[in-house]
């Protein structure tokens, strides 16, 4: 049984860059099953080794619909979680699988074209405004957001709208719990439109293909088509906008992988993973815990039924047990398994897009600008802080 | 005497996500970071079709005895199987 005497207070410290808490590090060595307690919630266990990590992540021993009724430790007075999160298969199952279906990887291959074509526009827009540019707001934040909408299929001329709510929503600290409600409000309103127009005439996008789920399968309500078009959106946005900043970033200051990669552009889908193992996402491990059902035997010890288990997939990501010389960034590596997009029955439903959107980015970037670098010294780039997930506020670069 | 399946796994399409084995640990595990059936040859269990379904590689496929694919389904929507 693991030794609940010390009890650790979580988060460690402040984050500083893309840097990750030694601490994490002792854990995985010294106390693999470690005491934690968070500002809000009970407390739980911390797990950093990649084995642990993982079988938290996939197997149903562990809970997520769990969350829901009891004291979840977490950062914030609320707690993370919605449609999809938090649930359980066989609950979890029904709606996955439906909207999974729009999630193939062939299917969002059918969607790389615009991803090229999105991306040269925004590109050239770039260009235009002259250098240095802030690459964030050039490229990560709208590239994504596109991609979404092409995807979901909201129409051109409501895109701005759209998008100026879905930031709205997002932007957690700048507004009050009232005014965040409100953008929420209009979003799901709007996306209740868009479905009732698709009741009428049929559309073979994202939501066209849940309207017509929901009238073939009554178990379906017009009310769960909403909530899983927003989930979508709010799981896919800030998340993959971060970590084009963050790849770039990790790229620009790690010359020697940045020349590999333009020299063998083929090396691009396993960069992006490696790149997806390599950069802490998260700021900390408090976004979706998992609660064990039975008592769960782990390398670390036992967790006890009914105790809740926190997942540091960015130290389980660096593990040395499962990755060698896990520190380095290593674009040739073989990062099969890498946990950023997590593992098991709630694996991202938006990876293959997430990918797409990356990879696309990444490739236009080297393409079109050989001589790529930042504009400012390293240490003047301001990060993001009191955020769920890391990355520069702000990424100028000049070419 | 009820109808039986066969569920095949293509390893090579197979990412290693762990979608399957978790939402049907008695049919699916992961063997080296891959899926493998428990079983290829079961007693008709509609789980299965929802996993083959839910698979972002689409490298789950289930069909009947007399060789009919009945998952992944081509088109959203509830199963027609
Ligand atoms: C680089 C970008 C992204 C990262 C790192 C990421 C990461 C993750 C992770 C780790 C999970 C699992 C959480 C858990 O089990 O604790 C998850 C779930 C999810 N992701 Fe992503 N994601 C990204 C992009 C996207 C995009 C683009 C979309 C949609 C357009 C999306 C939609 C979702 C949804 C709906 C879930 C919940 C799935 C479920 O509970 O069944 N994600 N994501
Ligand atoms: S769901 Fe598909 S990709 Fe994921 S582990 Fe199973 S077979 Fe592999």
């Amino acid at each position: 049984m693991a030794d609940p005497t010390t009890v650790r207070s979580y988060p460690f410290g402040p984050i500083h860059a893309l840097e990750i808490d030694p601490t994490y590090f002792w854990l995985q060595d010294h106390e693999p099953l470690a005491r934690v307690k968070l500002p809000y919630g009970e407390e739980g266990w911390l797990l950093t080794r990649y084995d642990d990590v993982r079988t938290a992540l996939g197997d149903p021993r562990f809970s997520l619909a769990q969350a829901t009724v009891r004291d979840v430790p977490r950062l914030t007075p609320q707690r993370y979680g919605g449609i999809l999160t938090d649930q359980d298969p066989p609950d979890h199952t029904r709606l996955r699988r439906l909207v999974a279906k729009a999630f193939t990887a062939r299917r969002v291959e059918q969607l790389r074209d615009r991803a090229e074509r999105i991306t040269d526009e925004l590109l050239d827009e770039m260009v235009k405004g002259g250098q240095p540019a802030d690459l964030a707001q050039a490229l990560a934040v709208p590239l994504p957001g596109l991609m979404v909408c092409e995807l979901i299929g909201v129409p051109y001329a409501d895109r701005d709208q759209f998008r100026d709510w879905v930031g709205a929503w997002m932007s957690v600290t700048a507004l009050s719990p009232e005014q965040r409600g409100d953008y929420i409000g209009r979003l799901a309103g709007y996306v209740a439109t868009l479905a009732e127009q698709r009741r009428q005439t049929p559309t073979d996008d994202l939501l066209g293909a849940l309207v017509t789920a929901q009238e073939e399968d009554d178990r379906l309500t017009a009310e769960e088509v909403v909530q899983l078009t927003l989930v979508i959106l709010a799981a896919g946005y800030e998340s993959t906008a971060s970590q084009i900043v963050n790849f770039t970033y990790a790229l620009l200051t790690h010359p020697d992988q940045l020349a590999l990669l333009r020299s063998r552009p083929d090396l691009m889908p396993g960069a992006v993973e490696e790149l997806m193992r390599w950069v802490p996402l998260l700021a900390a491990a408090d976004v979706l815990p998992r609660y064990a059902l039975v008592d769960v035997e782990l390398s670390g010890g036992t967790v006890p039924a009914g105790e809740p288990v926190l997942l540091a997939k960015h130290a389980a990501n660096r593990d040395p047990r499962r990755y060698e010389d896990p520190d380095r960034l290593d674009l040739t590596r073989d990062a099969q398994g890498e946990l950023g997009f997590g593992h098991g029955a709630h694996h991202c439903l938006g990876a293959p897009l997430a990918r797409l959107d990356i990879q696309t980015a990444l490739t236009a970037l080297l393409a079109r600008f050989p001589e790529l670098r930042l504009a400012v010294p390293e240490d003047r780039i301001k990060w993001k802080s009191g955020m769920a997930v890391r990355g520069p506020v702000a990424l100028p670069v000049a070419w | 005497m009820s109808e039986h399946w066969r569920i095949a796994v293509d390893r090579e399409a197979c990412l290693g996500s762990g979608v399957c084995a978790a939402t049907a640990p008695g049919h699916f595990r992961l063997d080296d970071g891959r899926s493998r059936p428990v079983e290829d040859d079961v007693e008709a269990d509609d789980i299965v079709l929802d996993v083959a379904d839910m698979c972002p590689a689409e490298a789950i496929t289930v069909h009947d005895a007399a060789g009919n694919r009945l998952a992944p389904d081509s088109d959203i929507g509830p199963r027609t199987a």
